[in-house]
């Protein structure tokens, strides 16, 4: 346990200067913390969970935990005024409680409906509310204030809190967690090896799929995401210049193309 | 900045009157495609094809080759390697991919930065992406409809991998027309944009220790995945 308090994270001399994580400084703190936890807990564990229990048995408690998060579902879909997917997610409790036995199986996802995870801080998003700085709780990973604060009613949706001697509740939630991490086994080695700083690449890519989720799939584009090289100046010096096999030996392709775009539509006209 | 919000925003109420006889045409390619014997459909094939059309044939292809890989699944990754720069490297425009992710300081960069920041962004991305390949088993690819904010030279195709068990993952794929057929430039996986968010790490490292900052962090990185991968 010391160990994993003496955790210290080496942070960046700019740390806080991006606008969506000004607390930077604490989170890089708390990043390090969970990932100290992670390495010497919770990963060794859902790596005994995974090695030691069948795929189909894990499968279906991965299920049941989500079979008992439709409550939440249901509750959050209603309150972001989505009637379709509430009753949806009323269908898919119903069945997979009934036919697919207490939810170990996901029948509902043949008879059209889909699981469709939700929480209260995309139920914040969709009403407007920005996600506000970039937080990292401890253990819970990466959230935003807002999201952090969707905690609070998700706590109370979830039927895990009603569970009567509170000592059982810890049980399901240790459950859970063990569940959740042993389906992310894959995802977590893809970011450490995708990741020049994985403290930035998992706060970068989980402000990007939460705006996502919040606009379902569809986010409006970012403003800024310009080609800084469009009229490749320095095309051909590069295409003649290279050593070792390149990517392409057209250097900017991009460039290339631009003149024979069919008659475009004023709105799609580069410059306004 | 302008140049991208016109070409997204104006694009948006354009061309989407087709998109039915599109997702008809598709479908009848798919069929098509799907009684075609996978070794015919070499790249050369995909050069003219609509972007779905390309991005459907390549998955179900590489999926394909996955399901029946012995060899990939027993963990051999060289063939994985093999696999993604036979069937997937001939689509995807690295040198764009790059210069989005590096951002204003592409400008200011000399030729043989450029080089040497493509080479090494795309041995990243190359490697983990056959490293999130290996673990696929029995997956399928089945294209969702597109948000509609597609120009003629510039389009998002959707799609989904559906584990045999599971919640399907959302891959999405971005795409420009160049001269040798349609060409990916950027990946969403479950909602992130690949190169946004390299763009917001490069450019971090940039402002900190330079465009030689980054080369180096990358080259770094790089060797390291690839003792790892050799030690494993």
């Amino acid at each position: 346990m010391l160990a994993l308090l003496g955790a210290c994270a080496s942070v960046p001399p700019n740390a806080g200067n991006n606008p969506a994580d000004p607390f930077e400084r604490v989170n890089r703190q708390v990043y390090a913390f969970n990932d100290t936890f992670d390495r010497a807990v919770a990963k060794p564990v859902a790596k005994g969970y995974t090695y030691v229990v069948p795929k189909p048995v894990r499968e279906c408690v991965g299920n049941v935990f989500a079979n008992i998060g439709e409550v939440g579902n249901i509750i959050n879909a209603a309150l972001q005024g989505k009637p379709g997917a509430a009753a949806c997610d009323v269908g898919r409790l119903v069945v997979n409680t009934t036919v697919g036995i207490a939810g170990c199986f996901d029948v509902a996802k043949y008879l059209g409906c889909e699981r469709n995870r939700q929480d209260f801080g995309l139920t914040m998003g969709k009403w407007g509310l920005s996600p506000g700085p970039y937080v990292v709780l401890p253990f819970l990973g990466p959230s935003s204030v807002r999201d952090a604060l969707g905690e609070i009613p998700d706590y109370f949706t979830d039927p895990v809190s009603y569970i009567k001697p509170v000592k059982d509740s810890y049980f399901v939630y240790t459950g859970r967690f063990i569940d959740r991490r042993a389906q992310l086994l894959d995802v977590s080695n893809l970011v450490e090896d995708a990741a020049l700083d994985p403290y930035q690449f998992v706060r970068d890519g989980y402000l990007q799929r939460r705006r996502s989720r919040v606009y379902d799939g569809n986010p409006p584009p970012l403003p800024d995401e310009e080609d800084p090289d469009s009229p490749a100046p320095d095309a051909s010096s590069a295409g003649g210049a290279v050593r070792s096999p390149a990517p392409s030996p057209e250097a900017a392709p991009a460039a290339g193309v631009q003149p024979q775009e069919p008659p475009a539509p004023p709105g799609a006209a580069p410059a306004r | 900045m302008e140049n991208s919000l016109s070409r997204f925003g104006g694009s948006r109420m354009w061309p989407r009157a087709g998109r039915g006889r599109a997702i008809a045409a598709i479908l009848t390619a798919a069929l098509a495609w799907g009684t075609a014997s996978a070794a015919v459909a070499a790249p050369e094939a995909a050069t003219n094809a609509a972007p779905d059309t390309m991005i459907l044939n390549v998955s179900t292809e590489v999926l394909e080759a996955l399901r029946s890989d012995k060899a990939i699944q027993a963990g051999d990754f060289d063939r994985v390697q093999k696999l993604v720069n036979e069937r997937i490297l001939p689509h995807v425009d690295f040198d764009k991919m790059t210069r989005l992710a590096v951002g204003r300081a592409w400008r200011g960069a000399t030729t043989e930065q450029r080089r040497t920041l493509t080479e090494q962004f795309r041995m990243l991305l190359m490697r983990t992406y056959s490293g999130a390949l290996s673990k696929v088993t029995d997956h399928k690819v089945r294209l969702r409809p597109s948000p509609g904010q597609d120009s003629a030279d510039d389009v998002v195709v959707r799609t989904q991998i559906v584990p045999s068990q599971g919640d399907p993952i959302g891959l999405d794929y971005r795409l420009e027309k160049t001269a040798d057929g349609w060409k990916i430039y950027d990946l969403n996986i479950l909602g992130v944009w690949l190169v946004q968010n390299y763009k917001s790490e490069f450019g971090e490292t940039i402002s900190q220790s330079g465009v030689d900052g980054l080369i180096k962090v990358l080259t770094d990185k790089n060797q390291k995945l690839a003792s790892s991968a050799k030690s494993s």
